[in-house]
């Protein structure tokens, strides 16, 4: 039984995408695909949100696209990863992971 | 780099926009396609499957909107898209588009106008070279002072000049200059053009450049000044030379006397006086030679020179001032007047001279026309606020109209925001359309001004390009208007809930009655404005008509100023009262000459002259000695002027040199010097510096006259014969009346002259212009302020119609059960003016309170008017309640006739 579906919290979704691209380039519906699956269900993607964010990240220098074939031979756009949005990840990871903890250690604290 | 791809993929966006959007589209059906696969893969069947991914997908077309909406050149294309919608809506609705334009069109041309005379005359700085190292020098705080004053810059004497040009230490240059008249005519009538004495480093520390030939160095102006020469402006070199080259070398003469000229000077520069420009320069050596016999420059008492410097590097304004301020002693004990009594010379000693900064120029105009600008610039802000204010009531009754539009775009998937955009972006275009009429309006009327307030004798000059100030302040207009008029009805049409607007039948339900407030809230504001203006208006109107009324002491009309200078013949001062006699002779002889007289001073031409009087024959006054007004006149001057005689006789020709000093004096010199005292019977002497007269005798008293201008109180008024003048002028000053048309004249008075003496140059000038043009100021205030107020009143008017029509409009069903109840039509009519009453007296109790408060600003321009006088007040109120009535009446009329059964079948 996967875990109930949930929204994202806030600003995440842009580092999840970069995450998901970090081994591979993907288009939008497997990105899409890629974080429900990871996540379990929980994060389910919207493309309301999902295609603004493409739009955004490429405008930042952190994504790049290229139009290529996919495996069942149809033309897909495809995103991958600048050298600036591996950097970006590195360093939005490394601060989840602190206030990850931070917030872990509160909650340890309270209960 | 981010950046530079942020840009690129912008542009792209931009210019290749058709390809972006053909990605989009496929990448958004790719998603869509596989979306379905999926769902199918998992059991659905392709109907259910493509439904379900359209539900998940949500619109497409709001999606990319969103996609879209990331971007900046999004904006830009929205923007694009929004002002070409709204030219689009513009065209349909010409009428409104067109009533819109025209009154942001006034508005902003009339603001933008006044700002640029204001932008020409206070703020700019003059086309030198580093203007702000540039500062006057000048004696601080200087009230009173004994001497010749010549010209509008009396700031020194040529002694003061030429010590601290050899004291100062703060300037790495300086130079004196003092404006000036030529006569360029070699005889007959004169050629005037507005000249300048110059010291020698006038150009080089302003850095001027020659546009041909050279200009003035120091050794140009050398003592006897056996070299000089003349520069021209650029403009007078075009405008009298055609701009030829040859020019230079050509002779040009100034008051007779040879001058080659050597130079014309840049194309921009006007010299340092803003609000005049010059036509011919000379250096200050050649002053002896043109001024002859009246040359200010070997007189100690001629002030007619003002000096400016450029700051040495690291040298501050308060700097150089503090080292004038601290050699000043040994300047003014150097340049100390022989002719000064020992008060003169006390008060002479005690000045200290200063700097301040001249970055700017220096004018008179600004002190005379500053506050006057600033305040019609309120003015002018008010009429755009009530344009403003009209505009927002229009595009709030078209708010209404377009609810529906509104909801069903909302519906749509429109977002609020982007629909504000849209609504502003019709208000800009309104604004910007508007502002650009009005910049092409102010161009003109701003030449207008100007050349309203030059006069024949004093031709202004004021530099209006265009510059960034101007460029701003309307663009900064357009968009407060913008803003002002454009917001609150976009916040009215787009806060709507599309439901309910698409629900709603036929007209509304009588919903949005606070609505309708905002509507009377902004006519309420435009009638209080209006009063204010009204106000402003007749204040200005009733003081200009006090001067015009005002009884100056004689007449105005029919009496011509011929000035008959008779210098070039050289004439001992004995001979000269005697030519001028025979002058006057001759001109009584012309035929429709009812009476001629000469005198000194004409009373209201500007000039002026006073003296100590010492009242008894013989002993020195206690405390202050009183000063009195002087002019030397012919016999008949009196019954030239038509100024009744009090007491006593005319002069004859009996007081003449030798003859027993007599004089005439006007009633406030005997109400302020003899007083309860047989003014027949007294004497009294006069002290001209150190210099005390021989006794005069009073044998005469006429009616107060005014002296230099008509807003001046009363002085004492000393008149002596001009045949008992010691220092007889060169030139006659003849008084003509005559019931003949003046022009008629002219010509006789020329060929008279001429015969008497071929080489005089004569000027003319209409006494009545003369004293008109004495109240240019007072005139522009009346007129402009007055085109305002009714501006004003109009745009009310227009915009109380509105909502008074709009009332009755929404009130259409009432007033048909009214009628059809039995109301007539005199009560429907009641009904609706009941409306206009109460508008107009909320307006009109804000208007007199807001008049109150702001009329205060114009009170020293006012003549024998209080600004808070009742009457005007009441012909405000009483005017604008009447256009007010006007402006409700159709509407009012409208619903009256009504028919009943029309209105209520409606429903």
């Amino acid at each position: 039984m996967p875990d109930k579906p949930s929204g994202l919290v806030q600003g995440t979704l842009d580092m999840l995408i970069l995450k998901t691209l970090q081994l591979e380039a993907m288009h939008g519906y497997g990105i899409a695909m890629r974080i429900e699956q990871i996540s379990k269900g929980v994060f389910q993607v919207n493309p309301g949100s999902l295609f603004p964010a493409f739009r955004r990240l490429e405008r930042a220098g952190w994504l790049m696209s290229e139009w290529r074939d996919t495996e069942n031979n149809r033309r897909a756009k495809y995103y991958l990863l600048t050298a600036q949005g591996r950097k970006q990840l590195k360093g939005e990871t490394r601060e989840w992971a602190r206030q990850a903890a931070a917030i872990a250690r509160i909650l340890e604290v309270e209960s | 780099m981010s950046l530079l791809r942020n840009l690129a993929g912008g542009l792209r966006g931009l210019f290749r926009k058709e390809q972006v959007e053909r990605e989009m589209d496929e990448e958004l059906r790719g998603y869509l396609d596989a979306t379905v696969k999926e769902k199918m893969r998992r059991g659905m069947n392709r109907d259910e499957a493509l439904r379900a991914a359209r539900i998940e997908m949500g619109g497409a077309e709001s999606l990319k909107e969103q996609i879209r909406a990331v971007s900046w050149e999004s904006v830009i294309e929205t923007l694009w898209q929004d002002l070409k919608f709204g030219l689009r809506l513009l065209r349909f609705n010409t009428s409104f588009a067109a009533a819109a334009i025209l009154s942001l069109a006034l508005g902003i041309g009339a603001n933008t106008a006044i700002f640029q005379l204001l932008d020409a005359v206070r703020l700019r700085t003059l086309p030198v070279k580093s203007p702000q190292e540039l500062a006057r020098i000048a004696i601080d705080h200087r009230t009173d002072a004994s001497g010749h004053f010549t010209s509008r810059y009396s700031d020194l004497t040529y002694a003061m000049w030429e010590q601290i040009r050899s004291q100062q230490q703060g300037f790495s240059n300086i130079f004196a200059w003092g404006p000036t008249h030529f006569n360029l005519s070699p005889a007959g009538e004169v050629h005037i053009v507005q000249g300048l004495w110059v010291s020698g480093e006038f150009f080089q520390t302003l850095g001027v450049e020659p546009a041909l030939g050279s200009l003035l160095l120091p050794s140009d102006d050398q003592h006897e000044c056996a070299s000089a020469g003349a520069i021209l402006s650029y403009s007078y070199w075009q405008r009298e030379y055609g701009g030829q080259r040859d020019v230079l070398g050509r002779k040009l003469t100034i008051s007779r006397h040879p001058f080659p000229i050597i130079g014309v000077a840049a194309p921009d520069f006007y010299g340092v006086e803003v609000g005049r420009s010059f036509d011919v320069v000379v250096p200050l050596c050649a002053e002896p030679v043109i001024d002859g016999d009246d040359s200010q420059l070997k007189s100690r008492i001629g002030w007619w020179l003002a000096a400016m410097g450029r700051l040495k590097p690291g040298w501050s304004v308060e700097r150089a001032a503090a080292q004038l301020r601290a050699i000043s002693p040994g300047i003014f004990q150097a340049a100390l007047p022989a002719e000064f009594n020992v008060s003169n010379a006390k008060q002479f000693l005690q000045y200290k001279l200063g700097a301040s900064p001249a970055g700017s120029g220096i004018s008179d105009l600004r002190h005379q026309f500053e506050d006057p600008l600033w305040l019609l610039l309120a003015l002018a802000g008010l009429v755009l606020l009530i344009a403003s204010a009209n505009l927002a009531n229009l595009l709030l009754a078209r708010a209404s109209a377009r609810k529906k539009e509104m909801g069903m775009r909302m519906a749509m998937g429109a977002s609020r925001a982007r629909l504000m955009r849209q609504l502003l972006a019709e208000s800009l275009l309104l604004a910007i359309i508007g502002a650009a009429f009005g910049a092409l309006l102010a161009r003109n009327v701003s030449q207008m001004l100007v050349a309203s307030l030059s006069t024949q004798h004093d031709p202004l000059f004021v530099d209006m390009g265009m510059d960034w100030r101007v460029l701003g302040f309307t663009t900064a207009l357009a968009l407060l208007t913008c803003i002002l008029f454009g917001v609150a009805p976009a916040l009215r049409a787009t806060g709507v809930a599309p439901g309910a607007v698409l629900m709603e039948s036929g007209r509304g339900a009588t919903q949005g009655r606070s609505r309708f407030g905002l509507r009377r809230i902004l006519v309420v504001s435009q009638i209080a404005l209006s009063l204010t203006l009204l106000v402003g208006a007749l204040l200005f109107a009733r003081s200009l008509n006090n001067l015009a009324k005002l009884d100056p002491g004689f007449r105005r009309d029919g009496i011509l100023v011929a000035d008959i200078d008779f210098t070039a013949r050289h004439l001992p001062n004995e001979a000269r009262v005697a030519f001028s006699d025979e002058l006057l002779r001759r001109v009584r002889a012309i035929l429709g000459v009812d009476a001629a007289a000469t005198a000194a001073i004409v009373p209201l031409s500007g000039d002026g002259m006073a003296h100590d009087v010492l009242m008894g024959d013989t002993g020195e006054p206690e405390g202050d000695t009183p000063v009195a007004a002087f002019n030397y006149v012919s016999p008949d001057f009196f019954e030239t002027l038509q100024t009744p005689f009090l007491a006593g006789r005319d002069f004859d020709e009996h007081d003449r040199a030798g003859a027993p000093n007599v004089a005439i004096v006007n009633e406030s010199f005997i109400k302020k010097l003899a007083v309860g005292k047989d003014p027949l019977a007294m004497t009294f002497r006069v002290r001209r510096m150190n210099r005390t007269s021989a006794p005069y005798q009073i044998i005469g008293v006429v009616k107060d006259t005014k002296y230099i201008d008509l807003r001046e109180e009363l002085w004492p008024v000393v008149y002596t014969p001009r045949a008992q003048n010691e220092n007889p002028a060169t030139d006659a000053q003849i008084l003509i009346r005559s019931r003949a048309p003046l022009a008629s004249l002219l010509s006789a008075i020329k060929t008279m002259a001429s015969q008497a003496d071929p080489d005089a140059d004569i000027t003319f000038s209409s006494f009545h212009q003369m004293i008109d043009d004495g109240l240019l100021r007072d005139r522009l205030m009346a007129r402009l302020s007055g085109f305002f107020g009714v501006l004003a009143a109009l745009l009310s008017a227009i915009g109380l119609y509105g909502v008074i029509s709009y009332m009755v409009e929404r009130r259409r069903n009432e007033i048909g059960i009214r009628m059809a109840l039995g109301a007539g039509q005199q009560s429907i009519i009641r009904l609706v003016l009941r409306e206009t009453s109460l508008l107009l007296v909320i307006g009109l109790v804000t208007g007199v309170a807001l008049a109150l408060a702001t009329a205060k600003a114009a009170a020293s321009m006012l003549f024998d008017l209080k600004p808070t006088d009742l009457l005007t007040y009441l012909l405000a109120a009483l005017s604008l309640s009447a256009v007010a009535v006007l402006a409700s009446f159709l509407p009012a009329h409208r619903a009256a006739r009504l028919d009943p059964m029309v209105a209520l079948r409606n429903e």
